[in-house]
């Protein structure tokens, strides 16, 4: 079984001030750490246990500028056998539709089983790229997966619906599946695996060695444009407590007693 | 010049977020001096759609055996030759499990701009223009989508259904596709999430715990917390991904929807798929050390410290004052 899995590169915001940059179309980066998109480490953890089950090859496969290696390198330490990146250059203002369009032409160039991908990009939080890609190659997808297993020409997937609960579809291979966090415990690097990354392929791509010319791609490629990025207006913000902890909680205390919460 | 709702229904009910978008719908429509449009594709789905005729003024209805259970595969077929006959300038769907798996190969189909977690649109010169979300919540992006038509997914549990009452025409579309030849996925069955331990819906008081609290040692205390205050603790989808808490205890568009008394939310962000599942509560306090945190704008009372601070003070001051 040959099985790529889709990763991003992305910066860690969960716990930092996001600022806009001058251009108003991204954001200011120098301050940020970088991480695997997270829902990309349960397709990549659900690929290794497919290989350590049935054997086979698992590639990464990410489309970014060079130190998106970083992010690959850490995907090969944990297992994975090959890494891909496709540079980015040219590819600015590409919508995801776009950036599915580019993941599609290196899959038609190569012969894979199955395409994991994560059900979101954390960051642009598109949710668009896994159904897309298949939909260019001519494939099932199945989105939100949580369950995967492989049979003899086909793969039962577990999906998620609101209110947790699951669908449960059969789809014919080669097909794409987008996974949601939580289905499985991504494993660490090891120091071992870390030290042999090194020297596993990391094979590099231009979107001309894809065939695609770049008003394909792009700008002009895509069907949507961003015009800004901002901080969102809250309309109703909560009564901030000010003071020491103690003076804090006290008033939380006092508000709590008043409305007779407990 | 129309809008096209798809209307998202699940075991004969129809979803809160078909009303939602066509509240919305409605508005985006007046200012394109269009229609609004619902359509709702089902085996059985007559009774549903008469029901959407009190909300848009013309409901389309799709029905066929074969469109019993959601498939993405069934739905382009029917939407595909939809779309092409009726000519929508935009098409409307929520961005939900439905959704997400039909939208993207929809707009690949189509060759059409798709936006995903829609949260504003707006029509000016000609043009679509829509708000999203982004960076959990912490960022809006404004974006302008070409409409051949314009595929937009909307945010769901964020706009506010209307209460209006129309009696809207009923239009009965033929699905003389064949549906069942060629499918290369197929619908098995659903699972529903089972309950073994409490039920947090029924809760008066809750405790919510997010990445913030960071090892799962941690949880110890606000446990403890929970506990002296005679709360049931619950958390966010990481905290549950890790496996600290059990699924039933997930608080979200994809856990629990929740309306308690009081809701306290330790080290959670505040991202949207968290909000629609507590934004109920009548009263939520937050406590987060980043100022920015989106919680705040849903949050009634905001603490900004560390967690691991808050919580033994918090647990002291609350015992004294039952006692
Ligand atoms: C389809 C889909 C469905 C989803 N469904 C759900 C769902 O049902 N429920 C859900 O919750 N999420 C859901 N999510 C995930 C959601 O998008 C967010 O990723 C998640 O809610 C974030 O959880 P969090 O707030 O705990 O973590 P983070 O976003 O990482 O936030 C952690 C917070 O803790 C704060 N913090 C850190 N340390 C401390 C400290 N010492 N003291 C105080 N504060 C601290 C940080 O400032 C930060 O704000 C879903 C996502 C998708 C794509
Ligand atoms: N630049 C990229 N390179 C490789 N894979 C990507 C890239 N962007 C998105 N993906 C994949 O597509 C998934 C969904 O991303 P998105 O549709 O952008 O939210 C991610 O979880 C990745 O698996």
């Amino acid at each position: 079984m040959k099985v790529a899995v889709c990763v991003k590169r992305i910066p860690d915001t969960a716990e930092s001030e996001i600022k806009v940059d001058d251009t108003g179309k991204d954001i200011i980066k120098d301050k940020l750490a970088f991480i695997i998109n997270e829902p990309d480490n349960y397709a990549l953890e659900e690929a290794l246990i497919l290989r350590e089950k049935s054997g086979g090859t698992v590639v990464l496969v990410s489309i970014g500028s060079k130190e998106t290696e970083e992010v690959l390198r850490i995907g090969l330490a944990k297992g994975a056998d090959e890494a891909v990146r496709i540079d980015n250059a040219g590819l600015a203002g590409s919508d995801a539709i776009v950036l599915a369009g580019v993941l599609a032409a290196y899959f038609r160039k190569e012969q894979f089983d199955l395409v994991f991908t994560g059900c979101i990009a954390q960051d642009t939080q598109d949710s668009q790229v896994g159904p897309a890609l298949a939909q260019f190659l001519g494939w099932p997808h199945a989105m939100y997966a949580i369950r995967f297993e492989n049979k003899d020409n086909e793969v039962v997937v577990r999906r998620e619906l609101e209110g947790g609960s699951l669908e449960v579809k059969k789809l014919n291979r080669p097909c794409v599946v987008s996974f949601q966090t939580g289905g499985n415990a991504p494993r660490y690097a090891s120091i071992l695996g870390i030290r042999q990354a090194r020297t596993k392929p990391l094979e590099r791509l231009d979107i001309a060695s894809l065939g695609l010319e770049q008003d394909e791609v792009g700008d002009t490629g895509s069907k949507t444009r961003l015009i800004k990025l901002y901080v969102p207006e809250v309309s109703s913000a909560a009564e901030i407590l000010q003071g020491t902890v103690d003076e804090k909680v006290s008033k939380i205390a006092t508000i709590i007693k008043e409305k007779g919460l407990l | 010049m129309s809008v096209t709702v798809l209307a998202e229904h699940r075991q004969g009910t129809i979803r809160d977020v078909t009303y939602e978008m066509l509240a919305a719908g409605r508005r985006l429509a007046h200012e394109m001096d269009g229609e609004l449009e619902a359509v709702i594709l089902g085996d059985d789905c007559e009774a549903m759609a008469s029901e959407l005729t009190r909300h848009a003024p013309r409901v389309v209805c799709g029905c066929h055996p074969a469109l019993r259970y959601f498939s993405y595969e069934t739905y382009q077929h029917v939407l595909l030759k939809l779309i092409k006959e009726r000519k929508p300038a935009v098409f409307m769907l929520a961005d939900s499990a439905l959704g997400a798996d039909l939208g993207p190969s929809l707009a690949v189909k189509l060759d059409a701009g798709i936006v995903s977690d829609v949260v504003d649109f707006h029509w000016t010169d000609n043009e679509l223009v829509v708000s999203r979300g982004m960076y959990g919540g912490k960022l809006n992006a404004d974006l302008s989508v070409k409409h051949s038509p314009a595929i937009v997914m909307v945010r769901q549990s964020f706009f506010r259904p209307e209460p209006i009452k129309i009696k809207g025409e009923l239009v009965h579309y033929e699905v003389n596709a064949d549906l069942e030849t060629g499918l290369q996925t197929r619908h098995l069955g659903i699972e529903e999430l089972s309950i073994s331990g409490i039920d947090i819906t029924k809760a008066d008081i809750l405790v919510g715990v997010g990445r913030g609290v960071k090892e799962e040692k941690n949880l110890e205390p606000v446990q403890e917390f929970a506990d002296s205050i005679g709360a049931v603790l619950v958390g966010s989808r990481p905290v549950v991904d890790a496996g600290w808490l059990p699924k039933e205890r997930q608080v979200g568009s994809s856990g629990k929807t929740v309306k308690p008394k009081l809701y306290i939310a330790l080290g959670i962000s505040g991202a949207f798929q968290h909000i629609a599942g507590m934004k109920g509560a009548d009263t939520i306090i937050a406590v987060n050390k980043d100022p920015n945190a989106p919680i705040f704008a849903v949050a009634d009372y905001g603490i900004v410290d560390d967690l691991h601070k808050v919580v033994p003070v918090l647990r002291k001051r609350l015992q004294e004052m039952k006692s």
